[in-house]
């Protein structure tokens, strides 16, 4: 069997197992799967681009995808007019008013000599920039904040179509990941991964307390979608007419129609991204980023910039994880800051694309999927093995119970031991690297 | 009066908190700058490890509790300690075995080894909630306050008391004596020796007859143990919930890095640091200020420099200058 049959064998699979959902249990869990492992193959590219180009250990992947979906957010929601005439230009002032500070303090410590005037005059410009801010910003998410609070309370968006906000998800999580990368890259690898860590959890923190941004925890509902909606498809008489005479429930139909155009939508990206990246990797830039990952000194002594194009590739990637996460964000239709989990948001991206052939962005792609069937389904096996288990046991034994109640938890145990698996008996993944 | 009450306001919602946590981080930390230093990779489970320990641990105690053994005004946990660091040690050294050993003999990068410690977390998380759950499971007993604010304030006479919980105490005294013990091995015995031997240079230990396997072994063991007592202080002190060890993996790491990877001072100091700033950076100064300055000046709002949801972003501020501006941690830790 050549690689390339091996390879089309794999994709089949793993779409044949999504088939087999589909007639098994429903078309709904199957587009569902489908959908969400679209994302997650565009998640596991960008993680790739990190980690299979350059070598980038990247685990805030979490942060990135949340950012994205801020983007869906600030773009599609309808504005707070109100909040914004109560504090919208006051909060940008102060947003303002700290990152000139911050700059302003870098360029003094950069420009002055070094000594005690400069270690004071850092301190003083952080200080009084740290009270400015607090003052303009605490009236501003004050005023923001209380314009009703039960239905909005926060800025809102701009009121544009969607679709224009997944660009900008990608382009706040490359902002993050410039931050990032310029105080973290070029140290070693470890201090990549804690910071990259700690930037994710924060991220996180700020959408979960900015209730004048995203809303906080009481989750920004009702994002409007680049797709109609079920009960208009519904209620069209020309749907419902055709769908009845393909001998299709109107309902289930609409809402299979729904995710089919989603998966439309996505499927077209995902093939976009990746002939734009099989391009850049068969490039000579490719080449030079492969160089780097595997031999830093040798292409450092070829004059290449190391630090400088891992910041590319560690921007460029967190911006297709932030696209990726404007996409989830718009497929929920909603933005809930709660729900970010470093074990689903990161290290799931990584077993991903670690299963998937780390290097290579077919194995990625084909690990988003796989790995995302596996994590939908491991659960209601987890809980027919339990069954299983525990039929031989009395009814209402505690036992019994806490077994049942605790199938869901298999899957993070089943995703370790294929990582772990995988690692350890096939490294290059199920698609190596060519 | 004034002064002295500022001041035990201070120690009763800063020092005495921010103490006992440091402990605890410093203990964490402690492991993960171990593991550093003799294998030579950033342990991505250690936070699920401690989450283990100190899961086996409340399972012990409930069992004691069950048979009504108890340890007076000493939470029982104490008493089922020792069974949680043996459960640990045995868990630890099969993951050993089982997933690190290989890539060692194959001379793995460290990253490899730092994506294979991912799958462990995963699989320790996963096992850590098929066994106990998600839930908040609160397992101390005994005396809870050693001194109650209520009692401070009628020895004093003072306005502000000062509370100093028995868990916090315990938390301090039995990480002193862990410190000192692992100091102990690591200064005096033998095998402490071959072992910082190792983590100085690997290739010279090798030569003067020191046995990698065993060193690893141990380090192992010690780890499981600093894992179990980390964990269970933690849980004693606040509570355990199975997904906060995931949090505080980043602390964590932050006091380990900021000591200086690799170095066992380093992640003490390292810990206390983190957890002093933390504590005060998000400590709301209203009352202190309110008894330091004149009642005019009395400030209206909390003085809280950051909101406590924001204490994760403290230990990154810090690392991130560290960082910038002494990349080997406070005390010279090693460099890949």
């Amino acid at each position: 069997m050549t690689r390339q049959t091996k390879n089309i064998a794999l994709f089949a699979a793993v779409f044949a197992l999504i088939l087999l959902t589909g007639f098994l249990q429903s078309w709904n869990v199957a587009l569902a799967i489908l959908n969400m492992g679209l994302i997650s193959a565009i998640m596991a590219l960008g993680v790739n681009m990190q980690w299979g180009y350059a070598g980038l250990f990247n685990v805030g992947v979490m942060g990135f995808v949340a950012l994205g979906g801020l983007g869906a957010v600030v773009v599609a929601m309808p504005p707070v007019n109100e909040a914004w005439a109560a504090g919208g230009g006051r909060v940008i002032l102060a947003l303002l008013v700290g990152a000139g500070t911050i700059f302003a303090a870098i360029q003094s410590w950069k420009k002055l000599a070094k000594g005690r005037a400069r270690n004071l005059t850092v301190v003083a410009v952080l200080l009084v920039g740290f009270i400015v801010f607090r003052w303009l910003f605490d009236g501003a998410v004050e005023a923001i904040e209380a314009v009703n609070p039960a239905s909005t309370g926060y800025l809102g968006g701009l009121g544009l179509p969607v679709i224009i906000g997944w660009p900008v998800g990608a382009l706040l999580a490359a902002g993050a990941a410039w931050i990032v990368g310029k105080t973290a890259l070029g140290l070693r690898s470890d201090y990549l991964a804690i910071a990259t860590l700690g930037i994710a959890e924060i991220i996180i923190a700020i959408l979960k307390n900015e209730d004048w941004l995203s809303r906080g925890v009481k989750n920004v509902i009702g994002i409007p979608r680049p797709v109609p909606y079920e009960i208009d498809l519904q209620e069209s008489a020309s749907f419902s007419d055709r769908m009845t005479g393909w001998g299709l429930d109107p309902v289930t139909a609409s809402s299979v129609v729904v995710k089919l155009m989603y998966a439309g939508l996505f499927a077209v990206i995902l093939l976009g991204l990746i002939w734009l990246l099989e391009r850049a990797l068969n490039s000579p830039w490719g080449r030079m980023m492969r160089a780097i990952r595997d031999n830093e000194t040798a292409a450092e002594a070829m004059g290449k910039d190391v630090t400088r194009r891992h910041l590319q590739i560690f921007i460029l990637g967190s911006a297709v994880c932030g696209l990726a996460g404007a996409m989830m964000t718009t497929l929920d239709g909603q933005l809930t800051p709660g729900t970010y989990q470093p074990l689903r948001f990161t290290f799931l991206i990584w077993v991903m694309v670690i299963v998937g052939g780390s290097g290579n962005n077919w194995g990625a792609v084909l690990g988003g999927f796989l790995i995302w069937f596996l994590w939908v389904q491991v659960e209601p096996m987890g809980r027919w093995l339990m069954e299983q288990v525990t039929s031989g046991m009395a009814d209402g034994s505690a036992l019994k119970v806490h077994l049942l109640d605790s199938a869901a938890h298999m899957r993070l145990l089943t995703m370790g031991l294929v990582l772990l698996l995988v690692l350890r008996f096939s490294p290059r993944g199920l698609i190596p690297e060519r | 009066m004034d002064l002295l009450n500022a001041i035990v306001a201070l120690a009763n919602f800063v020092i005495v908190p921010a103490t006992a946590y440091g402990a605890q981080l410093a203990l964490g930390a402690l492991g993960v700058t171990l593991i550093y230093g003799v294998l030579r990779f950033s342990n991505l489970a250690h936070g699920e490890m401690m989450a283990f320990g100190t899961m086996l641990t409340i399972l012990v105690t409930w069992g004691l509790q069950g048979m009504g053994v108890s340890l007076g005004p000493l939470p029982t946990a104490l008493l089922a300690l020792p069974f949680g660091i043996l459960g640990t040690m045995l868990l630890v050294l099969a993951v050993d075995r089982s997933v690190f050993r290989f890539y060692r003999q194959v001379k793995a990068a460290p990253v490899i080894f730092l994506i294979a410690s991912m799958g462990v977390m995963f699989v320790l998380n996963g096992v850590v909630r098929l066994i106990i759950g998600v839930d908040e499971r609160i397992f101390v007993d005994g005396a809870r306050f050693l001194i109650s604010a209520r009692e401070f304030k009628q020895m004093t006479g003072l306005n502000e008391g000062l509370a100093i919980r028995t868990t916090q105490v315990i938390t301090l005294v039995t990480a002193v004596v862990t410190v000192a013990a692992l100091f102990w091995f690591l200064n005096k015995t033998r095998t402490g020796k071959s072992m910082r031997a190792f983590s100085d240079n690997e290739d010279l230990a090798l030569l003067s007859g020191v046995n990698p396997e065993k060193v690893v072994t141990i380090t192992w063991l010690i780890v499981a143990a600093l894992a179990t007592i980390a964990g269970t202080l933690y849980g004693l002190d606040k509570s355990f919930k199975p997904f906060v060890y995931l949090q505080i993996l980043l602390p964590i790491f932050a006091s380990a890095i900021v000591g200086g990877l690799g170095n066992p001072i380093g992640a003490i100091a390292g810990g206390f640091v983190i957890a002093f700033s933390e504590v005060t950076v998000t400590y709301a100064f209203k009352k202190v200020a309110g008894y330091l300055l004149p009642e005019a000046w009395e400030p209206d709002s909390l003085v809280q420099l950051l909101s406590t949801d924001y204490k994760f972003a403290v230990s990154f501020v810090i690392l991130v200058i560290v960082l910038l501006f002494r990349p080997t941690g406070l005390f010279k830790g090693k460099a890949v």
